[in-house]
């Protein structure tokens, strides 16, 4: 546990956090693995986690019949993935799944989401991180929308 | 050394010219129209006749007079000889796999060009330094530049589009020549102040037939030359103006010209210092020979800034922006002068009298006064 | 008259700047279904095609025209003129259809270079996007030729596809080395693609580099440029230590044209890299 409260501790995404709630957040985590092809979350569950992502990677992807998984992005390790958990209805809009083994530390995003509303310093903090984490997402998945290099391959 | 020359002893410069193998180019009438072109004779010249010129507007009328010189400037321009509209600039014949290069050997006349006025002199400088001074040379333009005899005409009457004082380059012309000659009319008579500039026009001087010119032939030409500076028929205030029209990118005036630019590229064609050009290689009908072929370009088009993918400037109004703002600021920071020479040909020659003074001052005008709206339907 | 000054510097046919000398096909590549590489010999004169990185060549095909091409072959090999195009328009089409043994004209090298040698003793980041992979090649291969005179080096490299990725096996090579950092995203993952999927600008953000010593070198599409160099800038990156190359219509590639303007810019001569914070007033103007 010692080295999980350290990883949180040290970790970008909650710099700047006091250290109380730091502790608080250290107490809604545990330590996870997926193997590869394992699914962190699918589409319509119930979105009770956010991931810290310590090592390999993830693909958020999409199922269309008929087409296939589609990948939407990868998520590597020092990324942080999942914030369905914090917006009602809280499920899952699309699948995760490790396309290598992954090992993360879960948040307990219920456990959370009582804090956040009773402690609103806290809900504040992390909501602005989350916030930023959400427009950089925007702003990425607009620039694939812009499809800038052009071209004629084909998908 | 400063001559007067008779009127009528004007056949003796194109006479010695032409004696000197000179292929003299002068303003001439065709069609009613006003062009530069070939000429031997001092009839050729466009005797008695003079212009009036507004925004859109060329007519050229009778005096009555019998002035050679009694216009100012028409639609052509001596870029037309030497940065010609079109120009093969070589061929290439398929060799084996390859090919060779067949190198333009034709022969370029050592020309004379009569009537260059003060603000032509300048484009023409212009031209030299984009040309000829940068990291690189047209080698046709250096070609066609050689053993060009300039004879200035000074501009004793002003056009009605002419803005030249406010350019610093005219009426005047007071170097780049190497004959000047400023006509006059008065008690004395019809006649000639000739200048020489240059050890060239030194040597001509010397076989016309002229005499030394007198206090008061110099004085009428500097009387003359002075109140022309006072007829200019447009003004443009220059103080400031890379800097006012380089912050005003995004000023609303751009979009009420637009609505009257039909982005027809006149005004490019007919300016004196454009130099846009397009390289057009073509082939042959026989598939083993082909050409390069340098053209006038305009920015009025959507070709001129096109990348796979489209154009960069897709709006009229980018275009005119462009084009003005290339003109007189850019070019100023491309080659440390103005772009702008007052001629005012885009001014005359716009088919809807867009007038680049007017435009400017519009913008100087329109600053901290927020969005300008279109002027009304007369 | 104009004193008349002679060419100051020889790109082509004798000293007419618009000939183009001949250079025959050595080697043609398939890169992507609409990529191809061509390695060039001169049929005449210097054997030798000294170039730096980041310069062009405008490359003529007999009869179907010219058009400005980056040189993405290794600096230090200048014995081999190497050239990555994509088939896109006339010309290019026309060098597409072209074999080993035929001949096309070249005039250059042309315009400015990326700042290899200003960034000695710095990390260098190469953010390339698409077929701006090509003009940034020949930066990889000076750097690895001078390894020891610089920090880390990172390569972040987007392109649409996996099937769009240009140099895949060199690609490959570079990423096994334990002195390179190489990291690659696509937009759209396929097939059996196990990488990155995103846009190359989510790179940026976790890239090992130190942002107060480091020297960003930015080549793509105008908008991938753009959203890079602030990514660059979130990471603390300096304006003046992101370089950019830009594209526009050239006809000339000598600064005679005017069709390459962008303001007071020629970007045939005065680039086409430019240090970004020379540029970033215009970058963003619409239509400029």
């Amino acid at each position: 546990m010692e080295s999980l409260a350290k990883v949180l501790k040290e970790h970008p995404f909650l710099e700047g956090l006091e250290q109380r709630h730091i502790d608080f957040i250290t107490g809604c985590g545990s330590n996870v693995v997926f193997k590869k092809d394992e699914f962190l979350f699918r589409e319509g569950d119930e979105a009770n986690h956010f991931y810290f992502i310590r090592h390999g990677k993830i693909i958020i992807e999409t199922y269309i019949p008929q087409k296939g998984p589609i990948a939407i992005q990868t998520r590597e390790t020092g990324d942080v993935t999942g914030w369905s958990w914090l917006i009602p209805p809280y499920r899952w809009h699309f699948d995760a799944r490790a396309v290598e083994l992954t090992r993360a530390i879960a948040l307990d995003g219920k456990c959370l989401r009582g804090k956040m509303d009773e402690d609103h310093e806290l809900g504040y903090e992390l909501m602005r991180r989350f916030a930023r984490l959400m427009a950089q997402r925007l702003e990425a998945t607009r620039m694939q929308l812009f499809d800038v290099y052009g071209g004629n391959t084909k998908e | 050394m400063i001559l007067v020359l008779e009127s009528g002893n004007l056949q003796s410069l194109f006479d010695t010219l032409i004696s000197e193998k000179y292929q003299i180019i002068g303003p001439t009438l065709d069609n009613s129209a006003l062009i530069y072109d070939e000429i031997t004779n001092v009839d050729d010249l466009p005797v008695g006749y003079t212009d009036e010129q507004d925004g859109g507007r060329y007519r050229l009328v009778k005096s009555g007079g019998k002035k050679y010189f009694d216009y100012v400037v028409g639609q052509h321009t001596w870029k037309r000889y030497l940065y010609p509209p079109e120009k093969k600039l070589f061929e290439l014949k398929r060799k084996g796999d390859g090919f060779e290069i067949v190198e333009n050997k034709q022969e370029i006349h050592k020309r004379a060009f009569i009537g260059v006025r003060a603000c032509e002199i300048e484009a023409i400088r212009i031209q030299d330094e984009i040309l000829l001074e940068g990291p690189y040379k047209d080698a046709d333009y250096e070609r066609c530049r050689q053993n060009i005899f300039i004879v200035a005409v000074n501009c004793v009457r002003p056009g009605g589009t002419c803005f030249c004082v406010s350019m610093g380059t005219g009426p005047r012309a007071t170097k780049g020549f190497d004959l000047a000659i400023t006509e006059i009319v008065d008690n004395s008579g019809h006649y000639f102040l000739i200048e020489s500039g240059t050890k060239a026009g030194e040597k001509i001087m010397k076989e016309i037939k002229g005499k030394e010119a007198d206090q008061n032939a110099i004085e009428t030409a500097d009387r003359l030359m002075k109140e022309a500076e006072n007829k200019m028929g447009r003004r443009l205030d220059t103080d400031d103006i890379k800097e006012l029209l380089y912050r005003n990118f995004e000023s609303s005036r751009w979009e009420v010209v637009a609505q009257r630019c039909l982005n027809c590229g006149n005004c490019t064609l007919v300016c004196p210092t454009c130099f846009c050009i397009n390289i057009e290689d073509i082939s042959g009908l026989e598939v083993n020979s082909a050409k390069r072929v340098r053209k006038w370009d305009s920015c009025f088009t959507l070709d001129h800034s096109y990348i796979y993918g489209g154009s960069v400037r897709t709006s009229a109004k980018a275009r005119y922006r462009q084009w003005l703002t290339h003109k007189l600021a850019s070019w100023i920071d491309q080659f440390g002068m103005s772009g702008c020479v007052g001629c005012g040909r885009c001014i005359t020659w716009c088919p809807v009298g867009i007038d680049i003074t007017e435009e400017v001052q519009a913008i100087r005008e329109s600053e901290g006064k927020g969005k300008i709206m279109a002027d009304k339907e007369e | 008259m104009a004193e008349i000054q002679k060419n100051k510097k020889a790109i082509g046919f004798k000293d007419d700047p618009m000939m183009p000398r001949q250079f025959m096909i050595q080697r043609f590549r398939r890169d992507t279904v609409d990529t191809f590489s061509m390695e060039l010999k001169p049929v005449s004169g210097p054997k030798k095609f000294d170039f730096k990185p980041g310069q062009f060549n405008m490359i003529y095909v007999f009869g179907v025209g010219e058009v400005p091409i980056s040189i993405s072959g290794d600096p230090t090999r200048p014995e081999k003129l190497v050239h990555t195009t994509r088939a896109v328009g006339n010309v290019t089409k026309a060098m597409d259809s072209l074999k080993s043994g035929r001949t096309l004209g070249v005039r250059g090298p042309l315009g400015t270079s990326w700042p290899v040698e200003e960034a000695e003793g710095n990390d260098v980041v190469l953010v390339a996007g698409g077929i701006g992979m090509a003009p940034l090649r020949p930066v990889m291969y000076y750097l690895l030729a001078h390894r020891e005179n610089y920090g880390k080096i990172v390569l972040l490299y987007g392109a649409r596809t996996p099937s769009d990725i240009l140099y895949q096996k060199e690609l490959e090579k570079w990423r096994s080395r334990l002195d390179l950092e190489v990291h690659i995203t696509v937009d759209r993952g396929t097939g059996s693609w196990r990488g990155n999927v995103g846009v190359v600008t989510n790179l940026i953000g976790r890239a090992p580099f130190d942002h107060l010593n480091c020297t960003a070198m930015v080549c793509g599409p105008e908008i991938m440029m753009r959203f890079s160099a602030l990514g660059l800038q979130k990471r603390g990156v300096e304006p003046a230590d992101i370089y950019v190359s830009m594209e526009r219509n050239m006809k000339c590639g000598i600064g005679l044209c005017g069709h390459c303007q962008m303001g007071p810019l020629f970007v045939c001569k005065d680039g086409p890299v430019f240090r970004y914070s020379d540029i970033k007033e215009i970058f963003t103007r619409r239509e400029y």
